[in-house]
């Protein structure tokens, strides 16, 4: 894309508006004036007032009384509404029921209000997905801020499109973002409606990222996009925000918007060709790229074994995918996908013939940008054999934010392969910084691959994971960050595209939709098996990398680099950015328990392998995801690929290597 | 009378109804909301309400009447008064609604018999004292004054 000046991102170049928000109005420029609500609530008395209210807030209302008026009304008009405030107490139909089916059939941001302030009823609203809740009696300035809820959720649907790649959510047809630059604001808390989003997603998680999202995107060029990844690698994975990201690449038109979300698909994206970004609707699904075919399956961690709680994989996964590929795909077997390889980058960056494993893999396991995701276990195996080269495989836990999810590899380098190899090392590096060796799981293997930038080291990267277990187990519970972000998931499994077909190539990249990111075999290390809570991610990654699956892998966590997690954990996340990003290389190869944990952190376009086991929350992903890239970056790549071949041979050294500690990949963005 | 008298009458009759309780805060928003396009939006909340609570009211006497009382359902009606009475600002049905709930939860039918009378009582009285308002309100309209606004 080129940013030429002034192209806006992804909404931006909305028309403004973000999307007129009246109907069809085109401009609006009044924003929130025309906002179109619909209420519902039994009690007329209660309901006229609202609708006063609303009117002053020059909104356009819609009331009702009854809930299934509501939803028919809805069903009728899937794009005749903006915002939903209902009631909590209606005879014919329960609040939360009406919340539920608006979230899953329109995804639109549902408000709840009840004269009942008790914390159970107020933390049911949360639970069921409500994005607010309001106490009767209401007053007017409550309602004067609802529009915030619109914009943003669309601002994450957004992402959550760039991260999935594919805007399968048919129904969902998720409004452009358009507005997204609107607000600005990446809430965590709203990645969890693009969770649900995910969640619907994550069928289609294979999906061919290339849909495209509906809005138009920046080019990033290859040169901008090298002076993105060169910004992300200064500044360092965990610091990697888009704001300084813009600031350092200091290219003018570019707005921050149109470098998170295009952090997030870098990370998914890394093993894409560097410099092929398209839009960034389409990153996802350019980043799956070649490799895409095999991404798609990597999308599904299933193969990484993570450790991670399945549900905080899934959330990572979810997050991570963003909506798209919550598959808890986590469950790959890490084994098999040793191969963390989130690395995108289908070409031979390395310069090795891993290419093709990495391609392989990094269909698989493309995390993109370094988002762990998924690994497909196939992958893991090509990258098991590229893995050597992975080297740079820098997985990148990333770790949103605080999560260790970092799992993700972030092979923040674009198109050198080699790079990757040094990323991986560098993301090796990362580990220590991170403090702890992240892949004290056991997954040191996990290299973090970066998928950054065309790390291709997917094929690298994963080799020497494939066997072992590539299991990440990222616990994504952890929250560790890794400093660098930067996990080597290799832990348990072995993430490593060791030998081990099984690796998980399949398995780590399982939910990476398009998971680039391949997420480096990280050898996880000895660790491999219990890793679990190895959290990489320093970030928010915490990819633990379980090895429990092989013994062997964890010694031979070849590491390959093998949990490219970077990606985009973070990205995964809310910020979308990640989304592509969490490269969740969480691939606990063969790891059951990652597998289970980690959900497919791909999300969306990049499996992130460590959905599995990367727990990345997606909250965390946000600004993780940019950490995660750096991680990648941080890893020098030959570090990881001298840990991950280290790994081969012993299990347990990778953890040393890696030194999670527990990482959990928190972040996968799933 | 004169405009300023019956604007004087109607201003101290509004302010005594805060003072006893019997209106609060959220009144005033109502009022707030009031606006050339909807000149008459209070009375018609009001009167809305009016219906409403009756209905209520006599489906809540009716229901604890019964063999078996239902407490969920007294319960459900319950909540609904509390939530248009603190909607219209009053205030003083509201909190019998309060005190009601928990003797709906407690499943104490004295409890409960004894709330419906309260709730019935605070009710109409503040019907009555509103419906009183109103009337001082259109006194100034129809003398061509202007309502004055709560302060």
């Amino acid at each position: 894309m080129n940013l030429g000046g002034g192209e806006t991102v992804k909404s931006m170049s909305m028309p403004n508006s973000s999307v007129s928000w009246k109907s069809g109005d085109g401009v609006t420029d009044q924003f929130p004036a025309g906002l179109r609500v619909l209420v519902v609530d039994d009690d007329p008395t209660c309901l006229m007032i609202l609708e006063k209210m609303l009117r002053n807030c020059l909104y356009e209302v819609t009331k009702c009384n009854r809930a299934e008026i509501a939803l028919s009304l809805l069903r009728e008009n899937k794009n005749g509404f903006d915002i939903v405030i209902s009631d909590v107490h209606m005879p014919d139909m329960d609040g939360f029921k009406l919340l539920e089916c608006v979230g899953l059939e329109m995804d639109l941001p549902v408000i709840m209000m009840s004269a009942d302030d008790g914390k159970n009823v107020v933390m049911k609203g949360v639970t069921h997905g409500a994005c607010d809740y309001l106490i009767k009696p209401v007053r007017i300035e409550a309602l004067k801020n609802i529009w915030q809820h619109v914009v943003r959720r669309k601002k994450h649907e957004w992402k959550d499109f760039e991260q999935t790649g594919s805007v399968e959510d048919g129904e969902r047809q998720q409004k452009p973002p358009e507005d997204a630059d609107y607000s600005s604001s990446a809430n965590e808390g709203n990645w969890r409606n693009s969770k649900k989003r995910k969640d619907e997603e994550e069928e289609a998680e294979e999906r061919d990222d290339t849909s495209t999202l509906k809005k138009p995107r920046v080019v990033w060029s290859v040169e901008l996009h090298q002076q993105f990844v060169a910004a992300v690698n200064q500044l360092g994975i965990d610091k990697a925000v888009p704001k300084k990201i813009l600031e350092l690449m200091n290219v003018p038109g570019l707005t921050r918007e149109n470098v998170a979300s295009h952090l997030q698909k870098y990370r998914l994206y890394l093993r894409r060709i560097s410099g092929v970004s398209q839009h960034q609707s389409g990153f996802n699904n350019s980043f799956m790229g070649p490799s895409d075919a095999t991404f798609g399956s990597i999308s599904s961690l299933s193969g990484l074994d993570m450790q991670l709680p399945a549900q905080s994989l899934a959330t990572l996964q979810a997050a991570v995918l963003g909506r798209s590929t919550t598959k808890s795909s986590i469950s790959m077997p890490l084994v098999d996908q040793r191969n963390l390889f989130s690395f995108e980058t289908p070409k031979p960056r390395f310069g090795e013939g891993q290419q093709q494993q990495l391609s392989n893999n990094s269909k698989q396991i493309n995390l993109l940008h370094g988002i762990p995701t998924n690994m497909e276990p196939k992958q893991l195996a090509n990258l098991h054999q590229s893995a050597q080269s992975f080297g740079g495989m820098n997985m990148q836990v990333n770790s949103h934010g605080s999560q260790s999810n970092s799992l993700l590899v972030q092979m923040a380098q674009p198109e050198s392969r080699s790079q990757m190899l040094n990323e991986i090392n560098g993301s090796h590096r990362i580990q220590s910084s991170m403090g702890q060796p992240i892949m004290s799981n056991g997954c040191a293997s996990g290299v973090l691959a970066r998928n950054g930038m065309a790390n291709n080291a997917r094929g690298t990267l994963y080799n020497p994971l494939s066997q072992a277990s590539s299991v990440l187990d990222f616990s994504v519970n952890h929250g560790t960050d890794l400093p660098g972000s930067s996990f080597p998931i290799g832990g348990n499994a072995g993430i490593s595209s060791l030998p081990s077909k099984e690796m998980l190539h399949e398995d780590v990249i399982s939910e990476t939709k398009g998971t680039r990111g391949f997420l480096p075999s990280y050898d996880v290390l000895s660790e491999l098996h219990q890793q679990k809570s190895q959290v990489w991610g320093s970030q928010n990654v915490g990819l633990t990398y379980e090895t429990s699956h092989h013994a062997n892998m964890r010694g031979s966590c070849d590491v390959s680099p093998s949990v490219i997690v970077q990606q985009g954990f973070s990205s995964i996340q809310n910020n979308g950015q990640n989304r592509s990003a969490m490269g969740k290389a969480v691939f606990s190869s063969g790891q059951e328990s990652a597998h289970g944990n980690v959900p497919n952190i791909s999300q969306q376009p990049n499996t992130f392998l460590l959905d599995n086991l990367l727990m990345v929350k997606a909250e965390r992903f946000p600004d993780a995801s940019y950490h995660n890239t750096i991680f990648a970056e941080q890893l020098g790549q030959e570090d990881l690929m001298s840990v991950f071949l280290k790994q081969q041979g012993d299990t347990g050294s990778v953890e040393s290597e890696f030194g999670f500690d527990g990482h959990h990949l928190d972040n996968l963005p799933v | 009378m004169d405009v300023g008298q019956l604007q004087t009458r109607f201003v101290d009759y509004r302010k005594s109804m805060f003072c006893e309780g019997l209106l609060d805060s959220q009144f005033i928003q109502l009022q707030q909301l009031q606006d050339e396009s909807n000149p008459d939006f209070v009375v018609e909340v009001v009167s809305l309400f009016f219906e409403d609570s009756e209905k209520l009211l006599n489906e809540l006497s009716k229901t604890l009447g019964q063999q078996t009382i239902d407490f969920k359902k007294v319960d459900a009606h319950v909540h609904q008064l509390k939530g248009s009475s603190s909607s219209i600002g009053a205030q003083r049905v509201k909190n019998a609604c309060i005190a009601f709930r928990n003797y709906c939860e407690e499943e104490n039918i004295e409890g409960c018999l004894r709330c419906v009378q309260q709730a019935k009582q605070e009710y109409f009285l503040v019907k009555g004292k509103l419906e009183t308002l109103f009337r001082l309100e259109q006194q100034i309209v129809v003398a061509g004054g202007v309502i004055p606004m709560v302060e």
